[in-house]
């Protein structure tokens, strides 16, 4: 930087304004939309291969046809984990991020287009997997109701002090995969004493969404959200 | 990873703060307030910023960036102080219930805009 007594004469002019200011509007505006229809809405982020899409499909399973759901689906270029999730007889929009200029995240202005293809009416609980991704989705409100991050126990156990912002910012963990714990070195209770410094609170599920093992805890976290929400709106 | 988009999003909202009788003016410096715990990179954004300026009014600004650390506050025993690793139990109490005061901003602070014919050193 130039010192001081070179700097040309300016004029300085306050701005004073966020600059994610158009998301987060657009995120409220969203959120009005789906709380007006008694929607639930969660943001399930993680890094890619942690079992994301797998996790949903069996939550799927579990939830429908008693809760009635819908998913939009972040992928950067690709309608693979859409398809895996139509498979389940719930309606799924593919968003392909690439077509928005981004394709790390998806911000609220994607997730307001894409719920035009969803009729809000008759779903409880709208599902967004977001882009594998543990950095820039925490970044973006989208009008969600709750955050929910995935990590796997083929991950590193330090993941949640690495990430800590998404960590942070989330209501719920899900660490999948342990059905694969015999076979690796990966200390659970490390991990887990990772989650809990970044975000004490935070409820924990370990599941296998390969087996079903844990997915009750979970599927019973969810549900309740699902219903609180209803009642909010009667 | 979104950097250019922030860029876009920062000249977006610079442009429009030109007042609008100086809208030939060039804009020789945006001040931001980037918290330690949002996702930006403050060189990733300033070679985006370069790149995407280029035709607007913005083109050449130098940006400063303040990094805002990330201060908490205890909502149990009231304590304040600054998180420099990823913990996020009370210093003091050991709650877990706490507050984030700073650390996660993106902010355009202000736009610091050539003063015309001002100068007696003229030009660059």
């Amino acid at each position: 930087m130039k010192p001081v007594e070179n700097k040309k004469p300016t004029r300085e002019i306050k701005v004073v304004r966020r600059v994610l200011a158009v998301n987060e509007r657009m995120a409220e505006q969203n959120r009005r939309r789906f709380a007006e229809k008694g929607v639930f809405v969660i943001n399930v982020m993680s890094s890619p291969g942690s079992g994301k899409t797998t996790t949903l499909q069996k939550t799927l399973g579990r939830l429908m046809p008693e809760v009635r759901a819908a998913v939009i689906v972040g992928d950067v270029s690709t309608t693979h984990d859409a398809d895996r999730l139509a498979v389940t007889g719930a309606p799924v929009v593919q968003v392909n991020t690439d077509a928005f200029g981004g394709d790390c995240h998806l911000a609220a202005h994607v997730i307001e287009k894409a719920a035009d293809d969803i009729d809000l009416d008759a779903i409880e609980l709208l599902i967004v997997e977001n882009v594998g991704n543990l950095v820039c989705p925490a970044e973006f409100d989208i009008g969600e109701d709750a955050r929910v991050v995935v990590l796997s126990v083929t991950e590193g156990e330090d993941k949640p002090v690495k990430y800590p912002t998404m960590f942070r910012t989330c209501d719920a963990a899900i660490l999948n995969k342990i059905d694969l714990l015999p076979h690796l070195d990966y200390d659970k209770d490390q991990a887990i004493a990772y989650i809990r410094q970044v975000n004490p609170a935070m409820p924990i599920f370990e599941i296998s969404a390969r087996t079903g093992a844990g997915m009750d805890a979970w599927i019973e976290w969810l549900k309740a959200k699902v219903s609180s929400k209803l009642n909010a709106r009667r | 990873m979104h950097e250019m988009g922030i860029a876009l999003e920062i000249i977006n909202i610079a442009t429009t703060s030109i007042p609008p009788d100086m809208r030939s003016a060039r804009v020789e410096r945006v001040n931001l307030k980037i918290g330690k715990l949002s996702a930006v990179v403050p060189d990733s954004l300033r070679f985006c910023f370069d790149i995407v300026s280029k035709d607007t009014p913005l083109a050449g600004a130098e940006l400063a960036i303040e990094e805002t650390p990330v201060v908490a506050r205890c909502k149990d025993c009231d304590a304040r102080w600054s998180i420099a690793e990823p913990v996020f139990t009370c210093k003091a109490c050991n709650s877990g219930a706490l507050e984030i005061l700073s650390g996660r901003e993106l902010d355009i602070v202000s736009i610091e805009i050539a003063e015309e014919g001002g100068s007696e050193t003229g030009g660059e």
